[in-house]
């Protein structure tokens, strides 16, 4: 924890950021390119406390990487401010390196020539970590994310899964606060995403390391994130718990009913009826109402088999959003 | 300890490519041998051309041999990771971390040029001391000085190609300026001809330039041309080099990265 930082003040905080690109494009009939200023990122406001576990997510180009570099510093905001653990991060971008951890999905910060156990050596003396914590935090990812069999082999061999594992325990041997996710999952399989998903949460819970998550996987989202934040056209479109995003999708449930006999469309207060084929029946009804009235008025006035309540994907309920915004 | 172990790292990496090493060794040689003789022609004609003597000129030849790959005249070396990583976007990474990425190419760099002195550096010299009888350092003083030398020539070739490779955040690639550096270093490091040969302002004007530190100074040096005051001069013009070098690299390195979007999402 730092000491610059009093209890209260949020970890990361974002107010009205703006950052803009010069991008020059030929327009026929003219000889000389035009220059277009592209808002990547703008009016974005947003706070992190210490532990929380936020998913980042937006379409492609709505703005994830551009936040995250500003972020972790290596690219200036035009507009707004950044604090990250009470520090500026393009000014003081080497300091809070030190205190941030970062893992790309699409790219390894290991040394491809290297044995893993080399890189790890490297990192130790990169970030100055004491020799007894080193040890402890490697045997612990070592063992958390077996990766016991792996330390000897160079990192170009390893499958993807493995240098994954390997990329994770490297952005954490030096006990970052905030650990940045971009797409960690990509490509993996479904038990090693499981596994993965396992071993943050249990990072979360022990060390309160914060987590941003940025990625397009939304069961990484569902099994790990409290909050989500959706970003598109540079700005923040939804900041809340995942289930509050149902809401705000305007986005609904779907009551499932099998009736004895084959009936005309029900018709019950809070529901209308979607389908029906044969004696089954399908009513929605918004997400974010009770689904215990509308079970009840069809079962008061229906001969009913069975009944299922469909959630809706969360995909949709974006997807929703994007489209709405756009 | 942190650049210490970039640089051995480095020096590790090298040396697995051992038939490239012995490959490079024989073409050294083989180039070594052609140029004695055509400086040894040339001598014949002027006996003291640029002060040198006709031993003088042959030591000069195989001593420029040594340092090709040494100082990594045409470019190359560790700062074609650097363009390599900007070129992807790789860079990003290096960016994540608290180390300063001057430091670090330049320990890689060392790290190399330490491998690629005892191969490619000693392997012609040898060869030139037996079939050519070139001269050696006449003392110990001289042997440190040509030590510090070659440090230096290392260095101040370094920040040329890191400057080089930065001109890949602006033009994604450095191909380009890279061919045209390395024209330049080969005629202005005095590879080609001994800068002691050039006429009138071009000898001044190449014996001011960076890369006289490449191999006119270190050479000069080892055949103990330079002497007291003069060699304290001579290892003060590389170092002047070599610190301006360098703080253009941190300069154009904040630009870069203020100014630039690093590559990819």
């Amino acid at each position: 924890m730092s000491l610059t930082r009093s209890q209260h003040e949020p970890l990361i905080d974002v107010r009205a950021l703006e950052r803009t690109f010069d991008v020059r494009r030929r327009v026929e009939g003219r000889r000389r390119r035009v220059r277009d200023s592209v808002l990547a990122v703008h009016d974005l406001t947003f706070t992190v406390a210490a532990g929380e576990m936020v998913g980042y997510i937006g379409p492609n180009g709505a703005g994830k990487s551009t936040t995250i570099k500003m972020l972790t510093g290596i690219l200036v905001p035009t507009g707004g401010q950044v604090r990250v653990a009470g520090l500026d991060p393009s000014r003081d971008r080497v300091e809070l390196a030190r205190r941030i951890g970062v893992v790309f999905g699409q790219r390894s910060t290991l040394w491809w020539d290297l044995p893993l156990r080399d890189s790890f050596d490297l990192l130790q003396k990169m970030y100055r970590i004491p020799p007894a914590r080193y040890r402890d935090n490697l045997d612990r990812f070592v063992d958390l994310l077996d990766l016991g069999g792996q330390l000897d082999t160079p990192v170009r061999q390893l499958s993807l899964g493995q240098r994954m594992r390997g990329d994770i325990t490297a952005a954490l041997l030096h006990d970052p606060e905030v650990l940045y996710l971009d797409e960690p999952t990509i490509g993996l399989d479904v038990v090693s995403k499981g596994r993965l998903r396992e071993f943050l949460r249990a990072l979360n819970d022990e060390r309160g390391t914060t987590l941003l998550l940025t990625t397009h996987d939304l069961q990484d989202i569902e099994a790990l994130c409290d909050r989500v934040i959706v970003i598109d056209h540079g700005t923040s479109v939804y900041d809340g718990p995942l289930a509050g995003l149902h809401a705000q999708g305007g986005s609904s449930r779907m009551l499932v009913v099998d009736l004895v006999d084959e009936a005309p469309p029900i018709e019950v207060p809070g529901a209308t009826v979607r389908r029906v084929e044969g004696p089954r029946q399908w009513l929605s009804f918004p997400a974010d109402a009770s689904a215990a009235p509308v079970v009840a008025a069809v079962a008061a006035s229906y001969d009913v088999a069975d009944l299922s309540i469909q959630e809706p994907a969360i995909e949709d309920v974006i997807r929703e959003l994007y489209s709405r915004d756009a | 300890m942190l650049h210490v172990a970039v640089a051995t790292r480095a020096f590790r990496r090298y040396s697995t490519y051992r038939a490239a090493t012995l490959a490079g060794i024989f073409t050294n040689s083989v180039f070594g041998i052609i140029y004695s003789y055509a400086y040894l022609a040339l001598w014949k004609a002027n006996p003291t051309a640029g002060g040198y003597d006709a031993q003088d000129a042959v030591t000069y030849v195989w001593l420029g041999q040594a340092l090709l790959m040494t100082i990594a005249l045409w470019g190359g070396g560790t700062t074609d990771d650097l363009a390599e990583r900007v070129r992807t976007g790789d860079v990003a990474i290096d960016l994540y971390r608290p180390v300063g990425l001057v430091g670090w190419y330049l320990a890689s760099d060392l790290g190399r040029a330490a491998y690629h002195l005892l191969t490619r550096g000693v392997g012609p010299t040898v060869i030139g001391f037996v079939v050519f009888d070139i001269s050696l350092p006449s003392s110990p003083l001289t042997a440190l000085a040509f030590a510090i030398s070659l440090v230096l020539a290392v260095v101040v070739s370094f920040a040329i190609r890191f400057l080089v490779a930065c001109t890949s955040f602006w033009l994604l690639d450095q191909s380009g300026v890279k061919v045209m550096s390395g024209a330049f270093a080969i005629f202005f490091s005095g590879m080609m001809l001994p800068l002691v040969l050039f006429p009138g302002w071009l000898g001044t004007l190449a014996q001011a330039l960076p890369w006289a530190s490449y191999v006119q100074v270190p050479a000069d040096v080892w055949l103990g041309k330079h002497t007291g005051s003069d060699l304290v001069a001579a290892l003060g013009f590389q170092v002047v080099w070599a610190v301006v070098l360098l703080a253009a690299c941190q300069g154009v390195l904040r630009l870069a990265t203020r100014k630039v979007v690093v590559q990819g999402g």
